[in-house]
């Protein structure tokens, strides 16, 4: 087990290697450049000139290549053109946020995903099971945008219900110290900054989150279909076994692997996927932050942000495949 | 039993939805507090470092310079000096200074305490010589005491020297008639010299070519005489001030002041609307009936301080050396047509470059209002008869505050044009990133659609930066309007300045380099209960005499 993560983390490193090439190149693909989006107007020759000279931008760019990957060695992801702030810093602070909505948007993904998954094999066929099918169908079919704008309008904008924008009400004073503001309001034992931004969580978790409830009520209806016409099932409840204790024992818990690796995925998903949730919502995480350096051409952000996120995705499917040993003891790596 | 959990579980689901709805409002209900959506967080907090606009609406409200703007308009009046006298031919600045103010850390503003932030200024040396790093001071100024950087020019800045605590003198090397207008801008509004030492506020460095300030000044320390004192600043959350108590002349009516950003014009109306902001900037002009339609919200003005403009560019061969040909294309373009139908209420036709509210306009220029039989006329006793072809360009995926639609005021100004007995081959290209560089290097047809945002309240920075000397986005030599406006610039004296840029806009707008068409209002969106909230013309906002219900 041991060999297989080690194994794994230094795959990490070519995985990187690779992505950083592609990044860097695509990103100067983009049509137009930060000294273009600093600029606007005043963009005048001589000055477009001194700024490529400045920013290296006038060097080959296979130069500036290695000249970023010596810094990228260094653990040094730069310094925002945009808003002269550090990368590292800006990660610090943002990461965070983004993590607490993707965990938000998980525990109403599954919360309602399993259940509904379950509940609609057991009811395979019947009105329940097709209205559960629509409903998932509509959740990958709704853009998340769209949908965050429409919840936006509804719950907050006409009903004044929720918040529209930010993590936490401006007014509130507590303290910050693990910029995850639940955790941060439980350990400061400020129950009133805790429903405030539980508040600010709902709608950008529900709009995030409603393409994963509909993956996973699927693959839990599928997976449990599969697993209770399994024979060992049929014996316990030709035993006697009370049905819910089939379910719990025997069902559910053999259709947990399937479901596992799903929900990690779209863990992975959730937390590079936030970008347009987060832009909807003003919320100040990685994907917004990420919007703005594309939007800016901010190309150390970008880099930096994206290559982070990657970092994040492969870290969160290892974690998933160890999960599987220790959901499933059939599985062993070696 | 089954059905009964599964009812209970139904029940206490759908309780807690209920629960985590109801009164649930985003809207706060402490007060005297003002909350103001801006759309993005400061840079720095030390307003010499920076030049946007967030970052200024903290300094503005914290800081004060020697002079300042009027609020809402562009007159200069007196603030932490009472008052002034130039001598030496415009080369020595004497200011007599306000007495009993101190800065937020109770350590007094005297004549000592300007010298120092000029002296700061002028002795900066490596990274802080970087145009990332002071912008406005190089623009102003042109260099430092010590040059480190290629291309910087020499210092107008020479000495400054104390007379008594009240009474301090400034020298420069040559006349400059923007050295004073200048003064209003933030960048040399007056920190404390104790804070700046305290908290480092000259430690900087560049990294990959863009200015990192080091000191913990710029982040939570900035320290200035303004109305409001500076609390905390959360990254993307927001920027807390709270009033000062002990400010010298009237204190502010709020208790708080919170800027959050919100990084779209829709986000910054929804949460208007949720009552999570009283007041928010940048409103989009098409926003304006929504926040109208609200009977609690209102749309507040701010001034014109922009121009959208056609540039005729001349060259060999071009049609547009000839004058009628010029004065074909500024009759040809109906202005009020496109102002009407796409600036949503906020536009108004421009007759001369710079703003109405900026000292230097004049109502003596020649005007050109839309009259396509002139133009065809003017058309075919010229050297470009109907139809006279000409290249106009456009730029696509943009919206600038003084062209909301671009696309459409092409389309408007080519029908017109056309009706006027031009031939127009449309060219369009993106905004990033060649549209503007092609402008600018003059390689953007006959005509093309451009436009400009002030920066401080000079004429200077309008029409000197167009034309006070060649510019191939234009491509015209006149001696005349360069040496007019080369005059006006470094005229130190103000009324014989104003009268340098009337002339300059009548010469400007008989010669036609380019056709003025428009000047843009900017929006801000507020609740009806905030009072005394004030749009400067330059970007800012005053909120020393705001109130909250």
């Amino acid at each position: 087990m041991l060999r297989y993560v080690v194994r794994r983390l230094l795959l990490i490193v070519p995985i990187l290697f690779g992505l950083s090439i592609l990044v860097f190149f695509w990103v100067r693909a983009l049509p137009g450049s930060p000294i273009s989006s600093l600029l606007g107007e005043r963009a005048t020759p001589q000055l477009v000139q001194q700024y490529r000279e400045r920013y290296g931008f006038d060097e080959p760019v296979y130069k500036q290549y290695f000249k970023q990957l010596k810094s990228w060695g260094r653990a040094d992801f730069g310094t925002s053109i945009a808003t002269h702030r550090r990368i590292s810093e800006e990660i610090k602070q943002r990461f965070p946020a983004t993590l607490e909505l993707a965990i938000a948007a998980l525990i109403f993904a599954g919360g309602i995903g399993v259940p509904l998954g379950f509940f609609a094999a057991k009811k395979h066929g019947r009105l329940f099971d097709h209205a559960s099918l629509f409903l998932s169908l509509i959740g990958i079919s709704i853009p998340v945008f769209f949908l965050a704008i429409i919840l936006k309008y509804i719950f907050a904008v006409r009903l004044g219900w929720l918040p529209t924008v930010g993590r936490i009400s401006v007014l509130i004073e507590t303290k910050h110290p693990t910029n995850f503001y639940v955790l941060d309001a439980i350990i400061e034992r400020d129950w009133n900054a805790l429903w405030d931004v539980i508040k600010h969580l709902i709608l950008p978790a529900v709009a995030l989150g409603s393409i994963p409830l509909a993956i996973i009520t699927r693959i839990t209806r599928a997976a449990v279909l599969d697993v209770q016409n399994e024979d060992y099932v049929r014996t316990a409840r030709a035993k006697g076994l009370p049905p819910l204790t089939v379910d719990r024992r025997h069902v559910l818990r053999n259709a947990l692997l399937p479901i596992s690796t799903i929900i990690g995925l779209q863990t992975g998903l959730l937390l590079s996927g936030a970008v347009l949730t987060e832009t909807v919502f003003a919320y100040p995480g990685i994907g917004s932050w990420l919007r703005d350096a594309i939007f800016n051409r901010d190309y150390p952000v970008i880099q930096g942000g994206i290559l982070f996120v990657a970092l994040v995705f492969v870290l969160v499917n290892l974690i998933v495949d160890i999960s599987y040993a220790i959901i499933n003891p059939r599985i062993r790596y070696s | 039993m089954r059905r009964i959990t599964l009812k209970f579980g139904l029940v206490v689901a759908g309780g807690a939805i209920l629960l985590a709805t109801l009164g649930l409002g985003g809207a706060s209900t402490a007060r005297p507090t003002l909350v103001y959506g801006g759309s993005a967080d400061p840079t720095y907090l030390d307003p010499a470092l920076v030049s946007d606009g967030e970052s200024f609406r903290v300094a503005e409200a914290t800081m004060e310079g020697l002079v300042f703007l009027k609020p809402g308009t562009t007159k200069v009046k007196p603030r932490l000096a009472l008052r002034w006298k130039q001598s030496g031919k415009g080369k020595i600045w004497t200011f007599w200074l306000r007495r009993g103010v101190k800065f937020h850390d109770g350590t007094p503003f005297n004549a000592s305490a300007v010298c120092f932030n000029f002296n700061r200024w002028y002795n900066w040396t490596g990274p802080f010589q970087d145009a990332s790093a002071t912008f406005y001071y190089q623009a102003i100024y042109y260099g430092f005491k010590h040059n480190d950087v290629a291309g910087l020019g020499t210092p107008l800045y020479r000495s400054c020297s104390a007379r008594g605590p009240y009474k301090v003198i400034i020298r420069l090397r040559r006349q400059s008639g923007t050295f004073f207008p200048s003064l209003v801008v933030s960048s040399f509004a007056m920190q404390s010299p104790k804070a700046l030492k305290q908290y480092d506020a000259d430690k900087g460095e560049l990294v990959n070519g863009t200015f990192v300030s080091k000191g913990s000044y710029a982040f939570s320390h900035p320290t200035g005489t303004g109305p409001f004192k500076f609390k905390s600043w959360t990254v993307g959350q927001k920027v807390e001030l709270v009033r000062n108590g002990d400010y010298w002349g009237n204190k502010a009516k709020i208790d708080r002041l919170i800027i959050r950003p919100i990084g779209t014009s829709t986000g910054r109306l929804q949460a208007l609307q949720n009552g999570e902001v009283n007041a928010y900037d940048l409103a989009a002009p098409q926003d304006a009936a929504t926040i109208r339609a609200n009977s609690k919200l209102k749309v507040i003005t701010r001034p014109p301080f922009n121009v959208a403009y056609v540039t005729i560019h001349q060259g060999a061969g071009s049609p547009m050396n000839d004058i009628k040909v010029r004065q074909a294309v500024a009759y040809g373009l109906n202005k009020q047509a496109v102002v009407s139908q796409f600036y949503f209420g906020v536009g108004k036709v421009a007759q001369e470059f710079i703003p109405p509210s900026l000292p230097g306009w004049s109502d003596k220029v020649e005007k050109y209002p839309y009259n396509p039989t002139k133009a065809r006329q003017l058309l075919n006793s010229s050297s470009c008869h109907v139809p006279c072809k000409v290249d106009f360009w456009y730029p696509t995926g943009i919206s600038r505050p003084y062209m909301p639609d671009p696309a459409r005021n092409f389309q408007a100004f080519s029908a017109s044009l056309e009706a006027s007995g031009f031939q127009v081959t449309p060219h369009s290209a993106p905004w990033r990133p060649t549209y503007v560089a092609k402008v600018n290097e003059g390689s953007a047809g006959d005509l093309n659609l451009i436009g400009w945002s002030g920066d401080y309240g000079d004429p200077d920075n309008f029409v000197g930066t167009f034309f006070k000397s060649p510019n191939p986005q234009f491509n015209f030599q006149n001696p005349a309007i360069f040496n007019l406006l080369t005059r006006a610039a470094n005229e130190p004296n103000y009324a014989k300045r104003v009268k340098l840029y009337r002339q300059a806009n009548i010469a400007i707008m008989k010669y036609l380099p380019a056709v003025p068409y428009a000047h843009s209002l900017s929006l801000l969106g507020a609740e009806k209960r905030v009072h005394n909230l004030i749009a400067t013309p330059t970007g800012g906002t005053w909120f020393q005499y705001a109130t909250v219900g």
